[in-house]
């Protein structure tokens, strides 16, 4: 027994650095991705990197035999393209559903439903691509008169099917917060069931909708294989639905396996990387600060 | 008795685990493993040759995969690969690297010739284009982006815009064929539709009206049609075919190689050896290919002079 007294304020110490390391180690993965994928694009960003190319350019030439040239305008429009069209498709629906499930639903269903959601959230975005390809490809064709079905319209909506589980079930979670006595105030005032979400709920919970919708932008943002396989990866800026359009991330996904390691085209796809963090780093910061308002009130 | 009965089997139980593993050491003594990765145009062929072998040389095993001429080049240079399969001839960098890395040579055998075919949907009306033509579609310059200016109507009112198919830029295929209709210093045209594998770029093909693109020929099915080629306006057009591919008439023909590093050791030069044997061969015709030769019955040979 003495020497179990005598070891356990050491027993006692380790364990707690050992939670501890487990607390942080998430910072320490996040700074050391950006870490390596910084040091692997950083000599051409300081050295030979056109930003003036890249962000106006749309000629996407990585492996020309005369005339190299990485301009990312058309990606960066691509993968702006194909996120608005997501975006402005989910963020109504994902709405809807969350006030539908948090306020209208008996229990019971709600439980269903949920489960259901999450479910489609289940789906590996592989087999999303595979619907794009061979569903809504010929689908598009045919009613549309479009040349080809693998457009902004289908990666948009296949996108939009995949952030609607996030902005469902955290937009649910910020709707749940609203105290209940805001919603008995409101019938106790004879507001109809519509006037007291449109009145008391949705701005009540505001910020919690408004994360929930940028979860879903970052969700879009830094898909890849779906839109790799419904966007019919294609370089060239957008004017209209029906146009092919190739995004930041499937531009990675399909040439980094072949491109030489530390070669210009290798860093300037991690060069992509490194814009492709910062989007999504700002847009989950956003929605993180916006959280933190609420708890804050 | 309850206690006999564990006691049985239990001893039951190792003996018959301890034969399993006597048997797996045996067989997994005496079988070979070839790994064998690369270009994707030719991962059906290699795939074939190995089913072939494998009833002749029971005790070998060839690992076959795709993944792009790039990739397996890539593999060599690593050293993780025995054979690599290439659609494109090697490239001195490369080749600088290979020796760098794993201090050998690698060495180039030409297995098979592919023709690259140009497909286009089964009901567009166009039969032949010129190398001109096809650089005027593909090229970054090139004027050609409907299918009206080719005088095509396609039917059913589909649209006249001309869908561009081609590979993603590490394939052997997409070096090749901008090599060969593009020039040396050509590029593709923005806003091709840049897909992962032979098969894909059919498949897509056949389901998009107004779409062209390239691919083996080997690759066709019911529901696209393969164009015939000239080298130029006044010339007659050729489709790609075996004879047409030998005779050097079809215009768009290239050889296909495997490498290896250094000296085969002797399953892998046995392998190589039977691919380029008349047994080989025959399977390069079956699935759609040019082989190198063709072995008439009188065994009298005819060759191809690349």
């Amino acid at each position: 027994m003495a020497i179990r007294r005598h070891f356990e304020p050491i027993i006692e110490f380790v364990i707690e650095r050992i939670i501890w390391m487990c607390g942080i180690s998430a910072i320490l993965f996040i700074f050391g991705i950006f870490f390596f994928v910084f040091r692997e694009g950083a000599s051409f960003l300081f050295h030979g990197f056109d930003p003036i190319e890249f962000f106006t350019s749309p000629e996407w030439y990585p492996t020309s035999q005369t005339n190299v040239r990485y301009g990312a305008l058309a990606l960066i429009a691509g993968t702006a393209s194909v996120t608005l069209l997501a975006m402005i498709i989910a963020v109504p629906f994902g709405l809807g559903a969350a006030i539908f499930i948090s306020e209208f639903c008996s229990p019971r269903f709600k439980e269903s439903l949920k489960i259901i959601i999450e479910l489609l959230a289940a789906i590996p975005s592989v087999v999303w691509g595979f619907i794009g390809l061979t569903v809504m490809n010929p689908l598009i064709i045919k009613l549309f008169h479009a040349p080809i079905g693998l457009t902004v319209l289908n990666g948009g909506i296949i996108l939009a099917l995949m952030s609607v589980p996030i902005i469902v079930s955290i937009g649910e979670d910020a709707l749940k917060a609203v105290p209940d006595y805001y919603r008995e105030a409101g019938i106790a005032l004879g507001a109809t069931r519509w006037q007291l979400i449109y009145r008391v709920l949705l701005p009540a919970a505001k910020n919690g909708l408004l994360a929930a919708a940028l979860l879903g932008v970052g969700r879009a943002v830094g898909e890849t294989m779906a839109v790799l396989m419904a966007t019919g990866h294609s370089v060239r800026i957008p004017t209209s639905l029906l146009d092919s359009v190739r995004t930041l991330t499937a531009t990675i996904a399909a040439e980094l396996g072949e491109a030489p390691v530390h070669s210009e085209h290798y860093q300037m796809l991690f060069i992509i990387g490194i814009l492709l963090f910062s989007i999504t780093f700002m847009v989950n910061l956003t929605a993180d600060l916006i959280i933190k308002g609420i708890r804050n009130r | 008795m309850t206690r006999f009965s564990l006691v049985i089997i239990t001893v039951f139980t190792s003996v018959w685990l301890s034969c399993g593993e006597v048997e797996h050491d045996t067989i997994s003594h005496h079988k070979v493993v070839i790994q064998n990765t690369g270009s994707d145009t030719m991962v059906n062929l290699a795939q074939a040759w190995a089913e072939a072998y494998a009833e002749i040389e029971p005790t070998v095993s060839v690992e076959v995969s795709g993944g792009g001429s790039g990739t397996g080049i890539a593999a060599l240079i690593n050293g993780t690969v025995d054979i690599a399969n290439c659609s494109r001839k090697i490239e001195p960098d490369e080749l600088e690297k290979a020796r760098q890395n794993t201090g050998k040579e690698p060495i180039e055998f030409i297995v098979a010739y592919d023709a690259l075919a140009i497909y286009v949907h089964k009901d567009n009306p166009l039969e032949e284009l010129t190398i001109g033509q096809l650089a005027d579609i593909y090229g970054e310059h090139g004027k050609i982006t409907r299918w009206s200016q080719l005088s095509v109507t396609l039917p059913k009112g589909a649209h006249d815009k001309i869908i561009l198919v081609s590979r993603q830029s590490n394939s052997g295929t997409y070096h090749y064929f901008r090599e060969a209709v593009l020039g040396h210093t050509g590029d593709f045209r923005l806003g091709t539709l840049d897909l992962h594998g032979s098969k894909d770029v059919v498949e897509l093909i056949s389901r998009t009206p107004g779409a062209i693109g390239y691919s083996g020929m080997g690759y066709v099915t019911p529901n696209v049609k393969i164009l015939k080629i000239a080298r130029q306006l006044g010339d007659t057009a050729y489709a790609p075919s075996i004879e047409n591919t030998m005779s050097r008439r079809y215009p768009i023909a290239r050889p296909l190689f495997m490498y290896t590093l250094g000296t085969p050791n002797e399953a892998v030069k046995k392998y190589l050896d039977w691919i380029l044997s008349p047994q080989g061969q025959q399977v390069v015709i079956d699935n759609g290919f040019v082989p190198l030769k063709i072995y008439s019955k009188d065994d009298s040979t005819k060759s191809i002079n690349h």
